[in-house]
C-alpha cells in the first residue's frame, strides 16, 4: 500500500498549487522507493522514461511557423473572416468545429488540428470575433469563449478517435484483453465507440447553444 | 531510413535557438533561467540516448529545480504591434491562412502516402512514425513557404516561436513528465495496488454496482495518472475481465471501448492531463490555470453518465 504514497503527494501537491514539475518529480521518486528502489535507480528509471517519451514534447516545433504568421496578422484575419459572416455565432462556429474535428478524428486523422496548430492561431480568435459580433466583447466572456474552444477541441478528439480502428486506444483494449484469452477485431471494439460519440456531440453541441443563448442575453 | 532520430535533431536545434535566443534577451531579467531550461531540453533531443539512463534522470532533475525554483520568466523578442498586425493581415488577406494549413494537409497526405515511398527496397520514412514524422515535414515546408513569400528577418521564425514557448513556460515539458511518472508508477505496481482497493468495493452480485465502479474507477483512476492508457489495463484486471465478463458474462467489446471513453471522461477534468487542459491555458493565455477544466466538466459528467449506461445496458443484453 506504500507505493500509493505517490498519488497521494500528487492530490495534496495539486491542491495547495505547487509547481506541478516538482510534484510530479517527488511522486515519482516517493513511489520508486516505497516500492524498494534504490534513489539512484529511481533516477535513473524516470530518466530512461524521460528520454522515451521525448516524442511526446516534439509538437513544439510548430511553434515558430505559428509564431511568424501572428506576426502577420494571422489571428486579426481569423477574426475579419468570422466578423464578415453573417449569422456566426460562438455556438454555431463551434458546433461546426467538434463535428469537423469528431469525423477527421473517426478517420483516424487526430494530428492535423491542436491546441498549438489550430486553437491557438484559428479557432480561439474566431470565436472571439464571433462573440463580439453577439455583442459580448468583455474580458470575462473572452476568457470563457477561450477556453471552450480548447474545450471542444478535446472533446471531439476524444469522442471521435475511437471510432477509427487503428488508434492507439484501440489497439491497447484488444492487446490487453488478449493477456486473459478473449480475441477482438479491432471493427468490433470501435463501433462501439460510435454512441458515446453521438452522445458527445447532443451533450456538448447543446451546452454550446445555451452559450449562444447567454451570450445574447448579455448585452 | 528516416525515422525518429531526425525529427528529434530539428527539435533539438528548435529547443537551442530558443535558449540562445533567451540568453541575448536582456529585456527578461531571468533570461539566464531560461537560457538553461530551453538549453537542457535541447541537449535531451540532441544527445538522450548517448547521455545514459543516470545522466537523463539527472537532466530532468535540474529542468524540475529551475521550473521550481521560479527560475524561468518570459522574454520580448521584437515582433509586430496590434495595429501593424491588422495592418498586414488587411493587405495579405485570407492567403495568410495558406501556410497554416500546409501542416494539416502535409500530415493528412503523409499519414497515408509516405509508407508506400521506398528507396531501394527499403522505406524511406519509418513506417511506426510516419504521424510525427509528416508533422515535422509540415512545419519544414510551412516555415520555407512563408519565409520565401513572407521575407521576414531571417531570425523571426525562431524568436517568435521563443514568444509562444515563453507563455507556455515550464509547462512544455510537464506533459513527458506525466508519461515519465507513469512509467516510474507501472514499475512498482501503483496499478495492482488500486485494483486491489476498487476490487473491494463491489458488494457480491449487483450488477449496477460492479458496472458503476468499472465505469467511475475508470474515470477516477484516469484523473489520478492524467491519462486513460494507464487506468484501462489495471480496471480490466481488477473488475473488467475477472467480474463483469467472467462473472457475470458480459460482452468484452462494449465493456472494453466504453471502459475506455469513461476514462476519456475521467481526462477532461484532471490537471494531471496537462497537454489537453493545463498547455492549452497557458497557450491561450487564461488568467485561470484551471479554465479549460472548467469549461469540460459539464460535458464530462453527462457522458460518464451515458457510458455506464451503455455498459449497464448493451454489456448485458
Amino acid at each position: 500500500m506504500l507505493v500509493l504514497s505517490g498519488i497521494v503527494i500528487i492530490v495534496l501537491g495539486f491542491m495547495a498549487r505547487l509547481n506541478p514539475l516538482l510534484v510530479v518529480t517527488i511522486a515519482a521518486l516517493a513511489t520508486g522507493i516505497a516500492a524498494g528502489l534504490d534513489p539512484i535507480a529511481v533516477v535513473s528509471a524516470f530518466g530512461k522514461a524521460f528520454n522515451d517519451n521525448r516524442y511526446v514534447s516534439v509538437v513544439w516545433i510548430v511553434l515558430p511557423v505559428i509564431g511568424l504568421l501572428e506576426r502577420y496578422g494571422l489571428q486579426q484575419r481569423a477574426r475579419t473572416l468570422i466578423a464578415g459572416l453573417k449569422g456566426a455565432t460562438v455556438g454555431r462556429l463551434l458546433i461546426i468545429y467538434l463535428i469537423v474535428r469528431q469525423i477527421a478524428a473517426a478517420l483516424g486523422l487526430t494530428s492535423i488540428a491542436g491546441h498549438a496548430q489550430t486553437v491557438r492561431p484559428l479557432v480561439a480568435p474566431m470565436a472571439e470575433a464571433a462573440a463580439e459580433a453577439q455583442g459580448a466583447g468583455d474580458a470575462e466572456t473572452r476568457e470563457e469563449v477561450k477556453a471552450m474552444a480548447a474545450a471542444t477541441d478535446n472533446v471531439g478528439l476524444f469522442f471521435g478517435e475511437d471510432i477509427f480502428i487503428a488508434i492507439a486506444s484501440i489497439l491497447l483494449i484488444k492487446g490487453t484483453f488478449e493477456t486473459y484469452g478473449i480475441n477482438l477485431a479491432p471493427l468490433e471494439l470501435s463501433v462501439w465507440a460510435i454512441p458515446t460519440a453521438i452522445a458527445a456531440l447532443l451533450i456538448h453541441g447543446a451546452r454550446l447553444m445555451l452559450l449562444d443563448r447567454r451570450l445574447g442575453e448579455r448585452k | 531510413m528516416i525515422g525518429l532520430p531526425a525529427l528529434y535533431t530539428f527539435a533539438g536545434l528548435v529547443f537551442a535557438a530558443f535558449a540562445i535566443g533567451s540568453l541575448r534577451d536582456r529585456s527578461n531579467a531571468r533570461r539566464l533561467g531560461n537560457a538553461a531550461f530551453w538549453g537542457l531540453l535541447s541537449l535531451s533531443f540532441l544527445a538522450g540516448d548517448r547521455l545514459g539512463d543516470l545522466g537523463n534522470g539527472v537532466l530532468v532533475l535540474c529542468l524540475v529545480a529551475l521550473a521550481g525554483a521560479g527560475a524561468l520568466g518570459s522574454g520580448t523578442p521584437k515582433t509586430t504591434r496590434p495595429d501593424e498586425r491588422t495592418a498586414l493581415s488587411g493587405k495579405l488577406g485570407n492567403r495568410l491562412f495558406l501556410p497554416a494549413l500546409i501542416i494539416p494537409v502535409t500530415a493528412l497526405v503523409g499519414t497515408v502516402a509516405f509508407k508506400a515511398i521506398s528507396v531501394g527496397g527499403e522505406p524511406l520514412f519509418d513506417p511506426k512514425q510516419v504521424t510525427l514524422l509528416s508533422l515535422g515535414i509540415g512545419v519544414v515546408l510551412a516555415l520555407s513557404v512563408s519565409m520565401l513569400w513572407l521575407k521576414p528577418p531571417p531570425l523571426a521564425p525562431l524568436e517568435e516561436g521563443r514568444r509562444l514557448i515563453d507563455s507556455v513556460g515550464w509547462a512544455a515539458v510537464l506533459p513527458q513528465m506525466l508519461a515519465s511518472l507513469g512509467a516510474v508508477f507501472a514499475l512498482a505496481g501503483v496499478g495492482e495496488a488500486v485494483g486491489d482497493i476498487a476490487g473491494a468495493l463491489i458488494p457480491e452480485g449487483s450488477r449496477f454496482a460492479a458496472v458503476a465502479v468499472f465505469a467511475l474507477g475508470m474515470a477516477g483512476f484516469t484523473m489520478i495518472m492524467g491519462n486513460a492508457f494507464a487506468a484501462f489495463p489495471v480496471m480490466a484486471a481488477a473488475i473488467g475481465v475477472p467480474v463483469l465478463i467472467h462473472g457475470m458474462g458480459g460482452d468484452a467489446a462494449v465493456i472494453g471501448a466504453v471502459g475506455m471513453l469513461a476514462g476519456f471522461c475521467g481526462t477532461l477534468m484532471t490537471p494531471m492531463a496537462a497537454n489537453f487542459n493545463i498547455v492549452p491555458a497557458a497557450l491561450l493565455e487564461l488568467k485561470n490555470r484551471n479554465g479549460v477544466i472548467r469549461a469540460q466538466i459539464a460535458t464530462a459528467l453527462p457522458l460518464l453518465a451515458v457510458n455506464l449506461v451503455i455498459i449497464y445496458i448493451f454489456a448485458f443484453r
